[in-house]
Formats: C-alpha cells, structure tokens, sequence
C-alpha cells in the first residue's frame, strides 16, 4: 500500500490573547489513490485546520508540528515556501466551502482557469484553454467554451462549484481536498456534486479527502473515515465498520441525531448530546468529551487517554472497553 | 439638476450678500457714482432677472466682462486654468503615487512599525495647515537649501513645492482606503483559492487583491482630484501661481462679480462631472457593476 | 468570536454556560487606559482648553497692546532675547506669547461654535433622509451633492469679503458649509438603526415620530456622532486659519493663529518662527483633535479598526 499522503501526529497551535488553543491534536491518517477518507465531525473541531496544515495555508502566527507529514514520500515539514506553492493546485488540489466567495469577481472563469494550468506548466494559450474546455465538460457544464468568457457572478453557486472542481483538477492532482464543498449548496446539487466527484476520483485514480459534518455525505461516498472532536480523532474505521457499529459515545451520539426513514417513528424525539463543545485552550488533560459523556469516571479528568487500536484501522478513544463504553450510552 | 442648483445658489449668495454696487464703486464713491453703476449693470432689476439673464448668456459661454480686466471673462479663466489643472492633477497623482504602496505594505504587515508609521503620516497630514506646510517649504527648500525655486510658473520644478503642498492632505484618505481595502480583500476566500492554486505571492496580491481593493481607491481619487481643484485657491496664493485660485482670491478683493461667479460655476461643474466619471470608473472596473 | 470560550476546566468545574466577562464599562476603560493615541490626544485637546481658560492668568502681556518702538524683538532662543518676551513681539510690538495664548481661545470657540451649528444642521438633515427615506432622501442627498460640488473655501472667501469680516460671520458661513459631511454620516448611521427591530417595535406601539427619533434613534447615533464631530471640529478650526491667513476671517487685531501667520508672512525670512509657532500650535491643537476622535471610535468599537 503506498498511501499519496500520510499524517502521523499532527498538531495545530493558535496563540490566542486567552491562551495557546490547540486547534488539531495528535490527528493521524493516510489516504491512497482511489480512496476517499472523510474527516467528520461538527464545527470547530478543527478538520478544517487539519486540511490547511496539510497545504501549509494556516494563519502567519499558527504552529504546526508532526512526526509524519508526507507526500508521495515528500517531507512536508522539510519543504519551504516556493516548493509548496509549486505542489499546491499542481500535485495536490483544495476545493473550498463557499463557492459564491472562492473566484475572483474581477476576471473571467477562463482566465482563473487557465492561471492555475499556467502556474504549473509551459503550455500556449490554445492547450490552455482547450484544457479549460475539457474539464468544464468533464464537470457537467455544458456551452463550455463560452463560459470561458463569463464572469463569475454570472453563474449559480452549483455552477460555480463545478468550475472550483475543474480548476482543481487543471493540472492532474493525485490528492484532492475538498473541504465541506456541498454544504453551500442547494440539497438537490449536493448529490450531483457528490456524485461527480466520486466519478472524477475514479476516473483520474486520485485520493480524496473528503472533510464534512454530514454523516449522510459520508455514508454515500467515503471509504474510511475518521471522526474528529475537539481537535482530536476519536473514532477511525471503514464507513462499514463505523455506522454498523459505532464505539465512541460522540460518534453514537451523532448517529442517534440522524433520522432513519422506516426506523424512526413520527413525532419520536430525535437523539441529542447534552453539553456544549469545550475550547480545546490552555492546558489540555484527559478526555476532553467527559464534560457530556454518560459513562466519564474521575478517571477521565487526568489519565492519559490514547486511540484503542482494536484491529487494522479500526479505533476509538476511550479508557473503556468497546462494551463497556457503547452500554452507558442511551437515547434520549 | 445639480448644476443649476449649484448656479442659483452661487448666484444668490453672492449678489444677496452685499451690495454689488457698493463693492464695484469702491469705498469713496458718492452715491451718485454708485447709482450710475447699479444702472449700467443692470443691478437695479429683479434678482430673479438678472439670475435669468446671467444663466442665459451662460448657457452660450458668455460669462460677460470683467470690470477689471476689461475683457471676456471666459478669456480670462482660459488663460490660467491650465496652471490650476497642472497643479492639481500632479497633487493628485503625487497623493495616489505615494498613498497605495505603502497603504498596501502597511495591509500586508498590519500593526507592525510600518503599519503604525503609515498611520503616524496619515494622522499627522490630516492636521498640518496646508498654507502653514507651504511656507515652511519655502523657507526650508526654497531658502535655507535653495533646493527650489519659490515662485513662477516657469519650469516643472516651480511645481513641486506646490503639489507636495496641496497633495499631502490627500494622503490619509487614499492611505487608509488602500489598507482597509486591502485588508478585507486578503481575508477573502477569492484570496485562499489563489494560495490553494500554487500562485506566489507577488502575483497574488497584485493581479488579485490590488485589483480588487483598488477599485474604490480610483474612484475617490476622481472625487478627490474635484476638492484638490478647489482647494487650489490656498496654495495658489501662498507661491503666487497665476491659476484661477489666484485669480478667484484677487477677483473677490477687487468685487470682480461675474469673474468670481464664473469660477465657482466652474468649479462646480469639474466637480459634478468627476462624479460621474468616478461612477463609470467603477463600473469599468467591477464586472459585477457592468450592466450587460 | 461568536461563540463563546469555554475552557474544559471551567466546564468540569461546573459552570456550565456561564461566562464571565468584565462589565462594558470596565473594557471601556481599560482599553482607554492602553490606547496611547487616545491619551495623547485627550492631553493635548486638554491642555489648550485649561489655557484658552487661563488666559489672562497663563499671558504675560495683553495681546492687543501695542508698543511700536519694540517691534520684532527677537525670542528668548536668538540673541538679545528677553524672558519679559519669550517668544519676541511681531511687527506692531504685541507679545508673541500672549498672541499665541489668547489664539487658543479664538480657534477652540470657533472650532465649536461652528461644529455646533454644523452638528445639528447636520445631524437633523441626516436623520431625515435616513429615516423617511424616499423623496425626504432624495432632498437632502441633492442638496448635500449640491454643497460638496460647491468650492468652499471659494464660496466662504467670497461671502465674507461681501458682508465684512469678523467672528460671527466666519462661524456661520462655516457652519452652513460644513454641515454636508456630517449628514452624509448621519444618514448612513440613521438608515442602519431604522432597520433595527426595536424602532419597529417603537413603531408599532404607536409613539410618535418625533419620540422615535429623539429617544430611539440619537442615543444610538451619539458615539458616531463624537467621533465625527471631533474630527470636524479639526477641519473648522484649519478652514478659519486658512480664511484668516487670506484675509477674509477673523479681522485684525484678533490673535487669531492664522491671521498671525499672515502678518508674520512678510518677515518670515528674518523671523521664521513668527509663522512656525502659531503653525505648530494648529497642528498640535487638531492633532489631539483628530487623536481623541479616532480614539474613541477604537475605544468604543475596536472591531470597526480593521
């Protein structure tokens, strides 16, 4: 197995003038060609840290450390600035959240297209644009050529979706971050978008990162995923594993919010988790879920609580046994 | 609209606030004297007649005489305008050349010395009095270092005095703008996906954040250029440049009515059409406003 | 930060939802306490009032009293300098120092006076427009293009050259001319507190609109309206040193700073510092003026600084 990127222990500092907030702690994964791993987990919880301390677009003033930061066995953490930015929208590609935000209102589609084919690669104006062309059909859009000319407050937020994935994948990427892409989007486009990524994932063999706070994304698209919470991984799996049997009373927790058609009864009460998400600020000790979880024992406050390796893959962060830590939890 | 409001009220305002007659015939006259050229300019007609007929003959770019000068008023005006255009739209340009580079170094270094130096400037040029700034010029460039020439119109460098003068106060504002501007556009998602495509960050931040933040820059400068021109009439009288400042200031010391009326038209009318052309400047500039 | 910072320790320790943050008052002054453009201009705006208010006490001369066969004394710093004339006497034998005390008066009642009659004919025409909108707005926007098209400056000279000069003419013709740019931030202000639901609630309890604006809509107004009213007191007070100095301000004899600077214009080769002083005194006056307005503003809404 020769993963595109793989993540051992990685750590994201933020000074703040409260405190130092440890935005992503201790975060491991490896992602291959032709698979889709998901990072999921609700707001803050500092996947979207992970992704742009993977591309090195964090904030000036953020620390980021890690034993492990590579791709296609290249150290990320050896790699400067100008090495970066020839890997970044060349070798490795991020698509954004917010679609109606991510092009520049001031040129046309063609022209932020054909920059990031230009950025990387020797090419005449005509193998760009042809480029251009290619992928915007590839992506679904039809009269491509004359959307060349168009500015990017002509298009709809799916369309404009669709050109952030072409423009990503302009120079042939082995890895593709996509963070949250749908989540802007209408319910109707999520699942096309979704759908043509997987396509496009197949098709050109890339790695996907797929980082989203819908379980019902995941369920359709991702291969493994693992589930953040304030700013660590608490559970890892295939999606098989994790919705067949969730462990980490976080991960049930999320499950149980998820209404089931045939399985939820009307007018039955939707699962909830008690609490509010602490700020990962300060000095850190224990589990940081124990403020809201049924089963938290003094023990949580200050043993060290690392990821339960139960077989290849497979784990969850938890002092307790599997039984033990999926038996207190309940519906509320 | 706006330019016959702008007429009636310069017209009112200056003929209602004192007698034209009085002023024209000067301190000694008897009343007779002052009779004679109340009639001979017609100021003994309804002012809503003589408003009429000055517009009339205005429309057609006849400002009337001077009593002064004793030649067309329009001739008058043309022969020194350019002074005054040269002047202000170097003032202009000296402002826009000096403010964007460093109100975009200070957005990219936000609250670092650079920043709170280019706020020191910005804060201090707001609150220096611009004739004040001009004669301590001339005295430092012009006579302890006889750096400069300090009066005439002859060469370039007799400008430079000058539009350093009526430039530098609008520095804070093209200052501050740029960095806001900038500042929010560098925030910005549009800014993210550039970084996210391998693009450097030279070109990032002219060919997009520049271009973005500029826009309400260019557009006050229009603006700005319209205040520079009317704020000419200080500096203009400080190094004695033959512009129509100067000569608005002389006119209103020598009661020449209709030269005095004509400038401020004049003014107004450069001032009214910059807006416009700051309208279309934004529109040329933000596809978003561009009406397809 | 819109959601709140709440630490692990503070939820263990029970404090649930609970977040203590210091009372708006206390930020306030705190923040007062570190802004050193705040504090440098509050000294400086402070310092010029206790001496315009002192002056009788602060002068050493009377700053009209002319004693010609001691003219252009020169100041303490040249030679023959006297402590009976620090800074010397200009070209009528009047003391320099007491000229310049007694100027502080005449540019801080001016600076007032005038953004008095600005600010409220300012602040009316804003409102209007912003909170009836439509044809109102329409009024008052082209009345307010009509007023910035006009030169001021221009307009100003030439009104007071036709009526005569003197204090009272200066502060109104600058007052009806400065009025424009307030309203324009009026307006803006206006438009966003209308939009507010608690002026829909005032609405919909039946009060009236004059209530309305007084009660609902100024208060709100009030912190934009200091900081624009500080910053436009330091252009008033630059427009009358620059009507002086042209000849059409304040007339002579009243130490008026830039009427100062105009007579000292002919010596000013010989004697530089009969036009630098009343210039550093203006800048400095309308530098804390413009140092406390923007204080202020950062003080009272940091996030507005960007």
């Amino acid at each position: 197995m020769n993963p595109v990127i793989e993540v051992k222990n990685l750590f994201v500092d933020l000074p703040l003038p409260a405190g130092m907030l440890h935005a992503v702690r201790n975060v491991s994964f490896h992602v291959s060609r032709g698979e889709t791993v998901s990072l999921v987990g609700e707001s803050g919880c500092g996947k979207s840290m992970t992704a742009l301390a993977i591309m090195n677009l964090l904030p000036m003033n953020a620390i980021r450390t890690a034993d492990v930061l590579s791709f296609e066995g290249r150290d990320f953490l050896q790699t400067s600035e100008s090495e970066m930015a020839d890997i970044r929208g060349n070798k490795m590609a991020m698509i954004f959240q917010e679609p109606m935000t991510s092009l520049d209102p001031c040129y046309t589609i063609g022209n932020q297209l054909e920059e990031a084919l230009n950025q990387h690669r020797r090419v005449s104006k005509q193998e760009a644009s042809d480029r251009a062309v290619f992928l915007l059909e590839k992506v679904g859009i039809t009269a491509a050529a004359s959307r060349l000319k168009q500015y990017p407050h002509q298009l709809s937020g799916g369309l404009r979706q669709r050109v952030m994935i072409a423009m990503g994948l302009m120079c042939g990427p082995s890895l593709i971050i996509a963070d949250e892409p749908t989540t802007a989007l209408d319910v109707t486009i999520q699942a096309q978008i979704l759908s043509l990524l997987k396509s496009l994932q197949t098709e050109f063999e890339m790695g996907l990162i797929l980082i989203t706070h819908d379980l019902g994304v995941v369920a359709r698209v991702a291969d493994r995923l693992a589930v953040m919470y304030c700013g660590e991984v608490v559970e890892t799996g295939t999606t098989e594993e994790v919705f067949g049997n969730p462990i980490h009373p976080y991960t049930r927790g999320l499950m149980a919010c998820i209404p089931v058609p045939g399985k939820t009864k009307p007018g039955e009460k939707l699962g909830s988790i008690s609490g509010i998400v602490p700020t990962p600020i300060g000095e850190l000790t224990g589990c940081t879920f124990r403020n809201r979880c049924p089963n938290s024992t003094a023990e949580c406050v200050y043993s060290e609580n690392p990821l339960n390796e139960i077989s290849p893959g497979r784990a969850y962060r938890c002092l307790l046994s599997p039984e033990a830590c999926a038996a207190g939890w309940s519906q509320s | 609209m706006v330019a016959i409001t702008v007429s009636i009220v310069s017209f009112m305002m200056i003929r209602l606030s004192g007698d034209p007659a009085v002023a024209l015939a000067g301190e000694n006259a008897t009343s007779q004297e002052i009779e004679l050229i109340r009639e001979q300019y017609g100021f003994d007609r309804p002012i809503l007649i003589q408003y009429l007929d000055w517009a009339a003959r205005a429309i057609q770019g006849d400002f009337g005489e001077s009593p002064y000068f004793n030649q067309p008023v329009t001739q008058i005006i043309g022969d020194r305008i350019g002074v005054t255009m040269k002047l202000g739209v170097m003032a202009l340009l000296f402002a826009v050349v000096f403010s964007i580079p460093v109100g975009v170094l200070a957005s990219i270094r936000p609250n670092t010395w650079i920043d709170r130096t280019a706020l020191g400037i910005s804060v201090m040029g707001q609150a220096m009095p611009s004739f004040w700034f001009g004669l301590i010029m001339i005295i430092v460039l012009g006579v302890w270092l006889r750096l400069l020439p300090i009066s005439g119109t002859d060469s370039l460098a007799n400008f430079v005095m000058p539009t350093i003068a009526l430039g530098y106060y609008g520095i804070p504002a093209f200052m501050r703008l740029t960095r806001s501007g900038m500042l929010e556009v560098l925030s910005s998602d549009h800014i993210r996906t550039a970084r996210a495509k391998g693009l450097r960050w030279g070109r990032v931040l002219f060919k997009h954040a520049l271009r973005n933040a500029i826009i309400p820059v260019v557009a006050l400068a229009a603006v700005q250029l319209g205040f520079l021109l009317g704020g000419s009439i200080v500096i203009e009288s400080v190094f004695a440049l033959h512009g129509i400042g100067y000569l608005a200031w002389e006119s209103i010391g020598r009661s020449d009515l209709p030269v005095v009326q004509a400038i401020v038209l004049l003014l107004s009318m450069i001032f009214v059409g910059l807006t416009l052309v700051s309208d279309i400047i934004n529109a040329f500039l933000d596809p978003r406003i561009r009406v397809k | 930060m819109s959601t709140p910072v709440v630490s692990i320790q503070a939820l263990d320790a029970g404090l649930g939802e609970t977040v203590i943050f210091p009372s708006p008052g206390k930020i306030i002054r705190m923040r007062m306490r570190r802004h050193k453009g705040f504090i440098v201009g509050s000294i400086a705006v402070l310092l010029t009032f206790l001496i315009a208010i002192l002056a009788p006490i602060v002068a050493p001369h009377d700053p009209y009293e002319q004693n010609l066969e001691n003219r252009l004394k020169p100041a303490i710093w040249q030679e023959k300098g006297t402590w009976n004339h620090p800074l010397g006497t200009d070209n009528l034998g009047r003391d320099y120092l007491s000229r310049l005390v007694y100027g502080c008066r005449i540019s801080l009642i001016i600076g007032f006076s005038i953004m008095m009659i600005a600010l409220v004919l300012g602040t009316i025409m804003g409102m209007l427009a912003g909170y009836y909108g439509g044809k109102v707005d329409m009024v008052v926007s082209f009345l307010i293009t009509v007023r910035l098209a006009l030169p001021a400056v221009l307009v100003a000279l030439a009104v007071v050259a036709l009526i005569g000069g003197s204090m009272t003419v200066v502060i109104v013709v600058l007052g009806f001319l400065i009025w424009a740019r307030i309203a324009v931030v009026m307006r803006a202000s206006t438009q966003r507190i209308r939009s507010n639901d608690y002026v829909a609630a005032a609405q919909a309890a039946g009060c009236s609109t004059l209530r309305i604006l007084l009660t609902e809509i100024l208060p709100n107004l009030a912190d934009n309206l200091v900081v624009v009213a500080t910053l436009e007191i330091g252009r008033a007070i630059l427009l009358e040193a620059a009507l002086s100095f042209l000849g059409m301000g304040v007339m002579p004899p009243t130490p008026s700073w830039g009427l100062m600077i105009s007579e000292g214009k002919e010596f000013m080769f010989f004697y530089p510092h009969l036009i630098a002083i009343p210039g550093i005194a203006l800048f400095v006056l309308v530098l804390g003026m413009n140092l406390l307005g923007d204080g202020i503003r950062d003080v009272t809404t940091p996030e507005g600084r960007s």
